[in-house]
């Protein structure tokens, strides 16, 4: 099966500035893939690669197997949904749906008969005579997703989609989005900076640091497996533990993580320390502490204690408990 | 220690922002009375009273403006030497608004999406510089260029390239004499004086065009030239057309330059010029000043009517 989106070394420099720097990446047809990372951190311009507003400076770029380099994005078989949405504001919601049918000169009933397909997949059906800035947020989400998926992409691109979206209506729209791409079976590539949106929705994810992608997997491998100090930190809560710390509780003297709710607050456990805050998250309570021994001692390591289970008091001194199969190594940036 | 006063002693001052604050539209009322006098009385003003004057007529043994009303003055704008210069003077509008909107559009297009720093400052000076020196110094400068023993003859003549002046004063009612005494001239000039005021509404609107939507467009599978159809037009178009009242506007008012670059055929603006000068004809002068304003109005309903300002 051929790949649908592959890198080979692709670099983007802008003078100076490695936005991309050597990336390798190979996104499996049909596939709902995240791309994320912090801002700044190449992920954006990774999209903008696929859909042709960059041009590499290096390496190859290649969609079902051709080598896009001088495709201009206008005949690239991909579609994006931006950000800001960009809808036409001096077009109505059909028009703007059938946009892309209308540069491809099909004729004006066929191309309306489609768009209003689209919008009834995104439950518009009723809005097509509206201007976008009678929409809401959610709403003009769903027209920008109907105006790319009427042209019938081989690869759908999503710019931090639902970045502009309250909490309620992103997790309702991270659920459709998701059926949506398993009914239709087109190939998703989703940046976002929201670990847990990547987690919760895609196939497998590629996590971004300063150009470069620093652990590539499934959401269980990046999650459970972190392959750097940064993946850790920056997905989900884990704790990181310096080498010293890790030797001290019987491993290699290595960078290691811990996620928190693989630990129990005990009277004695392989670590000690001081408790310098909690913070109630509904279900548990995080508690950190300060951890003491030689080499580690500041290090703070945090424990999630179950919502009904006895808490301990700012100050007090406590021990951590864990599973060692919990403990997971890795290469130390 | 004692805890600081919720309410502070206050003076005339305070008291004062107290009252504003109080009652928001009174500051509103303060502000904005003086420059509505100015808009309501001057200006207003002085336009109704050309209007008004528009509907006397002039006895023609004595002279003498009787102020009575009457569409007399009017109907006599629909003669045909009257007709000729209002008809000239559109004409020649349109032919200005069109190369305007044709030169400025690349410049503004440039300005508003690749200019950064630097070469945007040195684009707001290369638009504004020649606002800043005298007009009639710009206008006298255009008839040097363009006069028969000019420099532009003199650089065709040795590049042998003029039998292009020579061919495009050929043309039978636009050629003439030379260029500075031909309706090319006069079109040339207009078109120089008023281009910044087409290029600046044009780039301002420009810019406001995002940079996503292009890209949108072009992610659609559209061709560049499809986008700026499609997408720039349309949604510049509110720029453009303010641009073009500008242009459009000014070339029917202005009596200088038909005077110093053309071939003596008379327009709007010099019509009135001499109404009410020279023949002390005011009512002709007042209807012949009403014509313009007429027409700008039709051309903004029918602006509107085409949907130029729907993206606003």
């Amino acid at each position: 099966m051929t790949a649908a989106v592959e890198f080979r070394a692709v670099s983007r420099h802008f003078g100076p500035i490695r936005a991309v720097d050597g990336v390798d990446l190979t996104i499996a047809e049909g596939s709902f893939f995240a791309m994320l990372g912090p801002s700044g951190s190449g992920k954006t311009t990774c999209l903008r690669l696929i859909s042709g507003f960059e041009k590499p400076t290096g390496g190859v770029i290649r969609i079902f197997g051709e080598d896009v380099s001088n495709t201009p994005p206008h005949l690239r078989n991909v579609n994006t949904v931006f950000q800001d949405y960009a809808l036409f504001p001096h077009m109505n919601v059909r028009d703007n749906v059938a946009y892309g049918l209308m540069v491809k000169g099909t004729p004006r009933a066929r191309r309306y008969a489609q768009a209003n397909e689209m919008l009834a997949l995104v439950k518009l059906d009723a809005y097509g005579d509206r201007k976008p800035a009678q929409l809401s947020g959610g709403q003009r989400q769903r027209v920008a997703l109907a105006r790319a998926l009427v042209n019938e992409p081989r690869v759908l691109l999503l710019d931090e989609p639902l970045g502009a979206l309250d909490l309620k209506l992103r997790e309702a729209m991270q659920d459709e989005l998701k059926s949506l791409q398993k009914r239709l079976g087109i190939t998703f590539v989703f940046v976002t900076h929201d670990q847990n949106e990547a987690l919760s929705m895609a196939d497998s994810l590629a996590v971004f640091n300063q150009g470069r992608i620093a652990q590539i997997g499934t959401p269980q491998d990046i999650y459970d497996r972190p392959a750097t100090r940064f993946v850790a930190d920056f997905v989900g809560s884990s704790n990181v533990l310096p080498p010293d710390l890790t030797r001290a509780l019987g491993g290699p003297a290595q960078w290691a993580s811990l996620r928190p709710e693989a630990t129990r607050l005990a009277a004695t456990g392989a670590i000690t320390g001081t408790v310098t805050a909690l913070r109630y998250l509904g279900s548990a309570t995080r508690v950190v502490l300060t951890a003491q021994g030689p080499g580690f001692t500041g290090t703070e390591i945090a424990a999630l204690v179950p919502t009904g289970q006895p808490l301990p008091a700012e100050g007090q001194t406590t021990a951590i408990a864990f599973d060692p199969a919990a403990l997971h190594l890795m290469e130390a940036p | 220690m004692t805890a600081p006063a919720i309410l502070p002693a206050r003076s005339a001052a305070d008291r004062l922002t107290g009252l504003f604050w109080r009652k928001p539209n009174l500051l509103l009322i303060l502000l904005i009375t003086p420059p509505l006098l100015w808009l309501g009385l001057v200006y207003v003003g002085s336009l109704a009273a050309l209007l008004l004057q528009s509907f006397y007529s002039i006895d023609e043994f004595s002279g003498v403006v009787k102020e009575e009303f009457t569409l007399k003055t009017y109907a006599e704008l629909f003669r045909a030497q009257n007709l000729d210069i209002i008809l000239r003077t559109l004409l020649m509008s349109a032919a200005v608004t069109l190369a305007c909107a044709i030169l400025a559009f690349p410049i503004a297009y440039y300005a508003a999406r690749y200019a950064k720093g630097r070469w945007k400052a040195a684009f707001y000076l290369g638009v504004m510089l020649p606002l800043w020196s005298s007009y009639l110094v710009k206008v006298y400068a255009w008839k040097l260029i363009l006069a028969k023993e000019g420099i532009l003859s003199w650089a065709t003549d040795a590049t042998g390239t003029g039998f292009l002046i020579s061919g495009l004063l050929a043309i039978p009612g636009l050629g003439g004499s030379s260029l500075s005494t031909s309706y090319i001239g006069t079109f040339l000039v207009f078109t120089y004086v008023w281009l910044p005021y087409m290029i600046l509404p044009m780039q301002a609107s420009l810019e406001r065009v995002p940079a996503s939507m292009l890209e949108a467009s072009a992610d659609l599978g559209a061709t560049r030239s499809q986008t700026l159809r499609t997408v720039v037009l349309p949604l510049a178009l509110p720029g453009i057309i303010a641009g073009s009242i500008f242009t459009f506007s000014l070339t029917m008012g202005d009596y200088i330059i038909p005077q110093i670059v053309g071939n003596s055929a008379r327009f709007i603006g010099l019509a009135v010029y001499q109404q009410q000068g020279t023949a002390g004809n005011i009512p002709l002068a007042a209807a012949f000043a009403v014509v313009p304003i007429v027409i700008m109005v039709i051309y903004l309903m029918l602006a509107k009517r085409a949907g130029a300002f729907d993206a606003l």
